[in-house]
């Protein structure tokens, strides 16, 4: 009988913790997979965040250094001047990415840091139950903008991929969504050029992934998909927004 | 053969030698010259250095870099330090080894430049949050700062835990005679075969780590550590006695302060006044028993804690003493460092009286 799909090896045996609905598993599969294909195996250092992936050490097949909040760019940085022969991929959330830690992506992009960053924006506080994040959208309610998210009191959603695009420093910058099998795919492509881009000595690359967290938005998992493609997608275009190869 | 170097420059120079191969770090005074001087000396021996956007940043650097095997470190100054604490904490919890060099200045807030010995509490009491220590030396001497950088990264890796090197503006820009070791050939570091270098798969793949989630494995780790504390309290405690044979009246001074209280000492006693001196080397783990047995002894009437600060040290003095014997303080802050005299003035008042 053919194969038709198997497990990536660059995935543990270790169950996800990760809500039904969640597509933080499915952005962890397509990483392992671009890895797998990458043929790295064995040449990479993985650093996870604080935030509902705090586990992802658990998940991929390879070295792991869990970071404090926010400060996996600068925790990935250390590991890949030291050991500049192996990939090294952080992984973060919007609180972890674009709050507590813009510091970090900001400068880690500015120096055209060679690690790839995978940066899932799920529009929330998903780990501490559902606050509001920097990328929250206007008008969403969350446990701390119960009335929605308001710009007089809150301030408009960060728009990181248009921000780290105006530094010169990134050699790739793209966003996706994992709403729909399409999207998952062209997701798929950006992250392996993301990688690609890293084993080239390219320099520092970014992917931003439109993410789901049904559990906090209050959604079941198909409402929280649609979310992510019809009201996430207006507030963050999906594209690409930095390519050293086409310019 | 010794050469005349900078203290901060011998420090950077001892790093080097004692294996340094990366460092992260962000300006501020009165340390600017241990990154001067490692921004062109690391790559000529094929390290790597990094000014950071912050210290937050720099001390994440070290952990990521500690975590992937290398000997790395950073320096900074009071409130630079501060801002190191969430790392020095998450590096205490990941077992991670490490050197950390605080050119202390005076504080609270943006304080001063000069120097000051106010971080010790900072220090040797936590400054991060959860249950851990790091080993913690105070040279007093650029050459002594030198010995004990030389051999940091050896007792970091032995302990797995970062070594944390006590200065101030004074030892930071002193010029002194010093004689360099040879340097370190990395072929003869201790492998590590817990750092996450990349190469792990499968059921040889690592992690690095301070999440526990569950209470029982938590509190086995917190063992774990204290265990290893008191080992460096058995093998590591250092300090000097000076004249404390026969002394009656013991100061206790360490770094800086513990140079000015040595020239006290010397001048009382040609005042006929039996003074000696006990200079911590390590203030984690503090030389406590060594204190105890002075204060035990007959002739001994008191003990004066002397610190560029409001009196910080004294705590563990006393612990130390456990009220065998009177202890005193004088202390100077601000940046105001004490001369000699002083100190001779303020043992001979108090024995005036
Ligand atoms: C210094 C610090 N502040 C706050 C927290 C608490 N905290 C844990 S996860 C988190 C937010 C995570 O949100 P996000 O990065 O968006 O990831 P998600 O859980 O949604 O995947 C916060 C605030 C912490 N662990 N450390
Ligand atoms: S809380 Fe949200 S982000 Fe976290 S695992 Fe559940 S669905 Fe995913």
């Amino acid at each position: 009988m053919a194969v038709v799909f198997e497990k990536t090896n660059m995935l543990t045996e270790t169950p996800f913790h990760y809500c039904p609905g969640c597509t933080h598993g499915i952005a962890h599969r397509l990483v392992a997979e671009c890895l797998q294909e990458l043929g790295v195996e064995g040449n990479v250092i993985g650093i996870a965040p604080v935030g509902c992936a705090v586990f992802a050490y658990n998940y991929f097949n390879c070295d792991m250094q869990q970071a404090a909040h926010g400060r996996a760019p600068a925790v990935a940085t250390g590991a890949k001047r030291t050991n500049p022969d192996k990939v090294v991929f952080a992984y973060q959330g919007d609180g972890d990415l674009a709050s507590i830690g813009t510091a970090e992506i900001i400068h880690a992009a500015a120096r055209g840091e060679n690690i790839t960053v995978i940066f899932i924006n799920n529009a929330i506080y998903g780990m501490t139950g559902g606050q509001m994040a920097p990328t929250t959208l206007l008008g969403q309610k969350s446990t701390t903008s119960q009335a929605g998210r308001s710009v007089a009191l809150n301030g408009n959603p960060i728009k990181v991929c248009e921000m780290l695009a105006t530094l010169d420093g990134p050699s790739y910058i793209a966003r996706c969504a994992l709403s729909d099998t399409a999207n998952v795919n062209k997701a798929k492509k950006a992250i392996k050029k993301a990688f690609e881009n890293q084993i080239a000595g390219k320099g520092f690359a970014m992917v931003e992934l439109l993410s789901s967290c049904p559990t906090n938005w209050g959604m079941t998992p198909t409402q929280a998909v649609d979310f992510v493609k019809e009201e996430m997608t207006k507030v963050f275009p999906l594209g690409v927004y930095k390519d050293i190869d086409k310019e | 053969m010794k050469v005349l170097m900078k203290g901060n420059e011998a420090v950077a120079e001892a790093a080097v030698r004692g294996g340094c191969r990366a460092f992260f770090g962000y300006p501020i005074t009165p340390q600017n010259e241990i990154p001067e001087y490692l921004s062109r000396r690391l790559p000529e021996v094929g390290g790597c250095f990094i000014q950071a956007e912050s210290e937050v940043s720099a001390i994440n650097m070290v952990y990521g870099a500690a975590a992937a095997g290398a000997r790395a470190m950073t320096s900074s100054s009071s409130p630079g330090i501060s801002l190191k604490q969430e790392g020095i904490s998450y590096i205490c919890g990941a077992e991670l080894p490490c050197v950390i060099v605080n050119m202390v200045r005076g504080g609270p807030g943006l304080g001063g430049i000069q120097p000051a010995q106010s971080d010790y509490f900072q220090t040797v009491k936590g400054g991060g949050h959860g249950d851990y220590h790091m080993l913690v030396y105070a040279p007093n001497t650029v050459q002594e700062a030198v010995n004990i950088m030389y051999d940091a990264f050896d007792k970091a890796d032995a302990y797995r835990m970062p070594v944390m090197i006590l200065g101030d503006g004074m030892i930071g820009q002193i010029m002194e005679a010093v004689e360099l070791p040879p340097i370190k050939d990395p072929a003869n570091f201790p492998k590590k075969d817990w750092a996450t270098d990349g190469t792990g798969v499968g059921k040889d793949r690592r992690i690095v780590n301070s999440l526990y989630i569950e209470p029982d494995v938590l509190e086995e780790v917190n063992h774990r550590l204290f265990a290893r504390y008191d080992e460096l309290k058995k093998n590591e405690t250092r300090y000097e006695e000076f004249m404390c044979d026969d002394a009656e009246i013991v100061l206790v001074a360490y770094g800086t302060v513990a140079r000015i209280a040595k020239s006290a000492v010397s001048e009382l006693r040609a005042k006929g006044i039996k003074a000696g001196l006990i200079r911590p080397i390590t203030l984690y783990p503090f030389p406590s028993e060594a204190i105890n047995a002075i204060a035990a002894k007959d002739c001994v009437k008191s003990f004066i804690t002397t610190e560029l600060s409001m009196g910080q040290m004294i705590e563990d003095v006393k612990l130390a003493v456990n009220g065998l014997k009177p202890v005193d303080f004088y202390g100077r802050t601000g940046g105001n460092v004490m001369t000699p005299e002083d100190l001779v003035n303020y043992v001979l008042n108090k024995e005036d009286k």
